[in-house]
């Protein structure tokens, strides 16, 4: 579904990634772990190419996209191709980014209205039944400064889903939330994965990527570390920089008298 | 004290140029109504060129802006009125106002869009992008509506409204004064017409602005509602 094969990507002298290969199979939950400036943001910007890659192929579908070597030659996706390819992949951000000047329904319809030209008749029942399905029917007139964080992410996800994507890329998605708020999110997140979208989930909550992920990567200085089944991940790990970046996480859960290290 | 300014205020002599005065009103009026519908389309578009990839467009409207910030507003409107017809290109001085004006404020207005364009954050383009809205479209339905915001209420600041008509105004009122010596008089009531002009244009661009505020409309937005 989405393979990303030796991608580099520096900003000025910052390496931020160095050949990261990885493929993500249809229907498969991928978590990202790991500490802050490992990449891993990065590394889902550059799939929806926010980011443009130094070196190295994305592909989606079997297709490589956006730039890739053919025949010896460099090929640059035209912008219409890119937009095309971006608006498969569903996106959902760390800061929300709703449209401030559409309520939430109208955040969710944008796109696909303009974008995919889908008639309103059609297109409103299913943006409220999207609406619905991330738990806020009662919100459809809100704007987004009227709405809680928990409630602008959940608006967020719709969003990305009403495009119908192949795949959703998750980013931080609950890292600017109030603790109270991020399980509503959470919550939407399991069903997604429980209906079978492949996901990309870039996240520190522990607690949801055991529970929920197909496989675990471990991300630090711009590579992947360590990776496999988040059994094996949590409870056994083998890279001291994973064992480090677990026992510093799980021992600040323990702090907070949350749940305990992994047995 | 009060007496003497009473007696300085020519009431009779008043009613003899207040038609004069009040037609210059008008045809400040006019032509600030003429220069800010030229100039809100123009200068959008100079902005919009300004901000565009090719490197043409770019510079062009680059060169424009510099150029006229960069001269007196008076030397352009002499340009038009006075070089232009040596190459056969002439226009009634209204005309020539109009014209000159308007390349004026439409390269200060680009600026004010500009500004306005810039300020939208980031995520914002991030998220249509990623929703796979073209640049067009992200242009016209996510950029532009929250960019018209900041414009409106730098648009208050300046308030380039005013200059347009208290040019005009100003310039009717010392060639009456050249005759008569009215000085007090004359100013006086062009101050009072400049107010009763300017005020309400102020009432209106603070509606406008609240009109604009993010999430003050009730009614779907008209956006949405017509579908492509």
């Amino acid at each position: 579904m989405i393979r990303l094969e030796k991608i580099c990507k520096s900003f000025g002298h910052l390496v931020v990634l160095r050949d990261v290969t990885l493929e993500v199979d249809k229907g498969e939950v991928v978590c990202v772990i790991g500490p802050s400036g490992a990449g891993k943001s990065t590394m889902l910007r550059c799939i929806n190419h926010l980011e443009t890659l130094n070196s190295g192929t994305i592909y989606i579908e079997g297709q490589p996209v956006y730039r890739y070597m053919k025949d010896g030659k460099l090929v640059i996706d035209r912008e219409k191709r890119v937009d095309e390819i971006r608006a498969q992949v569903g996106m959902v951000f760390q800061s929300f980014n709703l449209f401030p000047h559409f309520t939430a329904l109208e955040n969710v319809m944008v796109s696909p209205l303009h974008v995919l030209r889908e008639p309103m008749a059609e297109l409103r029942p299913r943006a409220m039944a999207l609406m619905a399905k991330v738990g806020l029917s009662d919100k459809i007139d809100a704007y987004p400064h009227e709405l809680s964080g928990g409630q602008q992410q959940r608006v967020a996800i719709a969003r990305a889903l009403a495009m119908r994507p192949k795949a959703m890329l998750f980013d931080e998605v609950t890292s600017a939330l109030d603790p109270e708020l991020v399980g509503d999110v959470l919550r939407v997140m399991r069903q997604l994965a429980f209906e079978g979208m492949t996901m990309i989930v870039v996240t520190h909550e522990m607690g949801f990527a055991r529970e929920v992920a197909d496989r675990v990567i471990f991300m630090a200085d711009g590579a992947i570390v360590e990776e496999g089944p988040p059994a094996e991940i949590f409870s056994n790990p083998k890279n001291e920089r994973t064992i480090q970046f677990l026992r510093s996480v799980l021992q600040r859960r323990q702090d907070l008298g949350e749940e305990t290290a992994p047995s | 004290m009060f007496q003497n300014i009473t007696s300085l205020f020519d009431f009779e002599g008043s009613v003899e140029y207040l038609p004069e005065l009040l037609r210059g009103a008008l045809v400040s009026v006019e032509l600030t109504f003429c220069v800010m519908l030229i100039s809100l389309v123009f200068g959008l578009i100079i902005a919009l060129m300004r901000l565009s990839r090719p490197r043409v467009t770019r510079t062009v409207s680059t060169i424009y802006v510099e150029v006229v910030r960069g001269t007196p507003c008076l030397l352009q409107l002499f340009y038009i009125y006075f070089v232009l017809p040596a190459f056969g290109i002439r226009f009634d001085p209204f005309m020539a106002g109009v014209i000159g004006l308007s390349v004026n404020y439409s390269a200060y207005l680009s600026e004010v869009y500009r500004a306005g364009i810039i300020a939208v954050p980031r995520g914002q383009l991030e998220a249509a992008h990623a929703l796979g809205m073209s640049r067009a479209k992200m242009m016209r339905l996510i950029i532009l509506p929250q960019a018209i915001r900041v414009v409106v209420s730098l648009f208050k600041d300046t308030s380039l409204v005013s200059i347009v008509t208290v040019k005009e105004l100003m310039f009717t009122g010392q060639i009456i004064a050249a005759t008569n010596f009215q000085y007090f008089t004359i100013f006086t009531i062009i101050g009072i017409i400049y107010l009763s002009l300017s005020y309400p244009g102020s009432l209106f661009v603070s509606y406008l602005e609240r009109r604009m505020k993010v999430g003050y409309r009730r009614k779907p937005s008209r956006l949405i509602a017509k579908a492509g």
